[in-house]
């Protein structure tokens, strides 16, 4: 914030931006679940980026001879199956671990989408008021009233499923949290002295928004972020799963589920281990954003 | 407060008007509706006839006009599939979803609301753990795999529930609990949220300090205000559960709206998804304009705003 203290030389002769955001990050993982969903999260994403060398199989090749061995079997060339095969005899760990990749990647791009959306929408609404505020709300209405995932599997399946109209669809239709958290701390913000300072010196309207209010809302927009990644990636599975995702061979964790489901009789491994993968990542994001509310602004409801 | 009710009709009849648009706009997304509509092997001749014939030729607005005069009386057009009237298609199925969304809210809240209670009352005791550890899993759960699993436990292992369809309160339980679950874990943790915050107040105190014993204080005095969040939040997550429906309903082959929206989206048949798509958010606004009317009996603070 604005009101640092640049005169007092720290200890260790460091900057004090760069202590402040130590401390934060101190009182972060001494929160003993969001450093567990910290570490939950960065071990996902090191995952889906050391894939290759973490298996040593390739995700989409077949080997109908090795179809549905269960969990700990080995092949014919005594490679060790640790999670076992599925119906096309292709490795599942090795599937698993590179279906975090478009959930991540889908995660990561609509919640950039949605947010830079909300951020625009909620700066808007919340610094200008009256009618700007009165349409941009009432579009946030209509956009509530729909059954999210009907609206995006009915838009996907005119315009066809593919890796950018997804992230579109999912980042184009979640932006209404970003902007109601957003429009609400510009409401108290636009009060403050030191933003009726910044327009009493003459600031253009765009200069006060960017340089005086954007970085101060930035906070809840922040936290929502980090929970909203977790929620699309649930939807992002979700519309793999009813074959509307991004589409095979391409290993999601959704389309997993959708082929495990065929096979539940007699694989249940099939649709048990993705299902695990989405929630093990889907809980470390929530809980690491849970934790991040919490320390950044424990009366923030979100 | 007749204002207030006045108000909160006309917004969502301002809704259900952008509702209205949207849906007709899916139509647009690939630029051409004929093409959208047509079989991929239609000749150019039949898709030029096809065209004129549903008057895709006249200016936009005047097709939306037409669309939202249709939309009025429960004319969405014929399915292509079924060669029944798509509104008819949607609304024999409508029953059947209610009852799932019905079912599955009453599972969330005689679950939530007690747990939510007895974790604010007894914070940080053993029970308090559970249901807080249950709600953490039950938010990050996708509910297609809860579905799957509860598939693979109470029909293939133990074979003791039915997996699909509909019928006696066997067909409810799976799909019920699975739709349910992610609802459950919200209004548990808003309840006990809601709970803790009003159980620290003064007139609490006063309560206690008159001598009133501790299940009174609880269930009357401290429930009665820490409801009213409870309250908005059902009339939202209700739409969750409509949303939800989509999924479970496919999961469990429930004969619902969700499933049929999913086929029609499946075998093209547009004017079954947007009757599906328009019916699911109408039915949304109206619950939410209910609750709001029900909520300005509930907190008196509304009305005068």
């Amino acid at each position: 914030m604005s009101t640092a203290l640049p005169a007092i030389a720290t200890a260790g002769g460091q900057s004090p931006p760069r202590r402040e955001w130590l401390v934060f990050l101190g009182r972060l993982t001494r929160r003993r679940t969001a450093l567990f969903g910290l570490i939950v999260v960065a071990v996902v994403i090191l995952t889906s980026v050391a894939a290759p060398w973490l298996t040593p199989f390739d995700p989409v090749e077949q080997d109908i001879g090795e179809r549905l061995k269960s969990p700990g079997a080995r092949d014919a060339a005594a490679r060790l199956h640790p999670l076992g095969t599925d119906h096309l005899g292709r490795d599942l760990l090795a599937r698993v671990i590179y279906g975090a990749r478009p959930a991540l990647l889908v995660g990561f791009a609509a919640v950039v989408i949605s947010g830079v959306l909300g951020m625009a929408a909620g700066l808007l609404g919340g610094y200008f008021g009256g009618w700007v505020d009165d349409v941009l709300m009432r579009l946030a209405d209509v956009q509530l009233a729909f059954p999210f995932i009907l609206l995006a599997i009915a838009v996907i399946g005119v315009l066809g499923p593919s890796l950018t109209t997804i992230i579109v669809v999912i980042g184009v239709s979640s932006w209404v949290v970003y902007a109601r958290v957003v429009r609400a701390a510009v409401f108290s913000l636009r009060e403050r002295e030191f933003v009726q300072a910044a327009q009493a010196l003459g600031s253009r309207d765009g200069r006060v928004l960017l340089r005086h209010i954007l970085p101060n809302a930035l906070t809840p927009w922040l936290v929502v972020a980090t929970l909203d990644m977790a929620r699309v990636i649930v939807i992002e599975s979700a519309l793999s799963f009813l074959g509307l995702g991004v589409q095979p061979p391409t290993p999601t964790w959704g389309g997993m589920l959708a082929d495990g489901r065929v096979y539940i009789s007699t694989a249940w491994w099939l649709a048990t281990f993705p299902g695990l993968a989405i929630l093990v990542t889907v809980l470390g994001i929530n809980l690491f954003g849970d934790g991040l509310r919490d320390t950044l602004d424990p009366r923030l409801k979100v | 407060m007749k204002v207030y009710l006045v108000r909160r009709f006309l917004q969502s009849l301002l809704v259900l008007l952008g509702v209205s648009f949207v849906v007709f706009g899916i139509l647009y997304l690939t630029g051409d509706p004929a093409l959208v509509l047509m079989p991929p092997d239609a000749t150019i001749e039949d898709i030029a006839k096809f065209r004129e014939q549903m008057g895709f030729n006249d200016p936009f607005l005047v097709q939306y006009g037409r669309f939202l005069s249709g939309a009025l009386r429960g004319d969405f057009g014929q399915s292509v599939r079924h060669g029944e009237p798509a509104f008819a298609l949607v609304m024999e199925r409508m029953p059947a979803t209610l009852e799932l969304s019905g079912a599955a809210l009453v599972v969330a809240l005689s679950l939530a609301i007690p747990a939510g209670i007895i974790s604010a009352v007894r914070r940080n005791s053993l029970m308090d753990y559970v249901s807080t550890v249950i709600a953490l899993l039950g938010q990050s759960m996708p509910t297609f795999w809860l579905g799957i699993m509860l598939i693979l436990l109470f029909s293939v292992q133990l074979n003791v529930l039915p997996s699909s369809g509909r019928g006696g309160w066997q067909h409810m339980l799976l799909p019920a609990v699975t739709l349910g679950l992610f609802t459950t874990a919200r209004i548990t943790r808003l309840t006990r949220s809601g709970m803790l915050e009003v159980l620290n107040q003064d007139y609490i105190r006063t309560a206690r300090a008159k001598g009133v014993s501790n299940p009174p204080v609880v269930w009357k005095h401290a429930l009665k205000n820490a409801a009213i969040p409870i309250v908005t939040i059902v009339g939202i997550e209700l739409g969750t559960l409509l949303g939800g429906s989509v999924i479970t309903e496919t999961i469990f082959a429930w004969p619902g709206v969700g499933r049929l929206s999913v086929q029609a989206i499946y075998n093209r048949d547009y004017p079954v998804v947007q009757a599906a798509v328009f019916m699911l958010s109408a039915t949304f606004v109206l619950v939410n304009l209910v609750v709001d009317v029900l909520y300005t009996y509930l907190d008196p603070r509304i009305r005068l705003r």
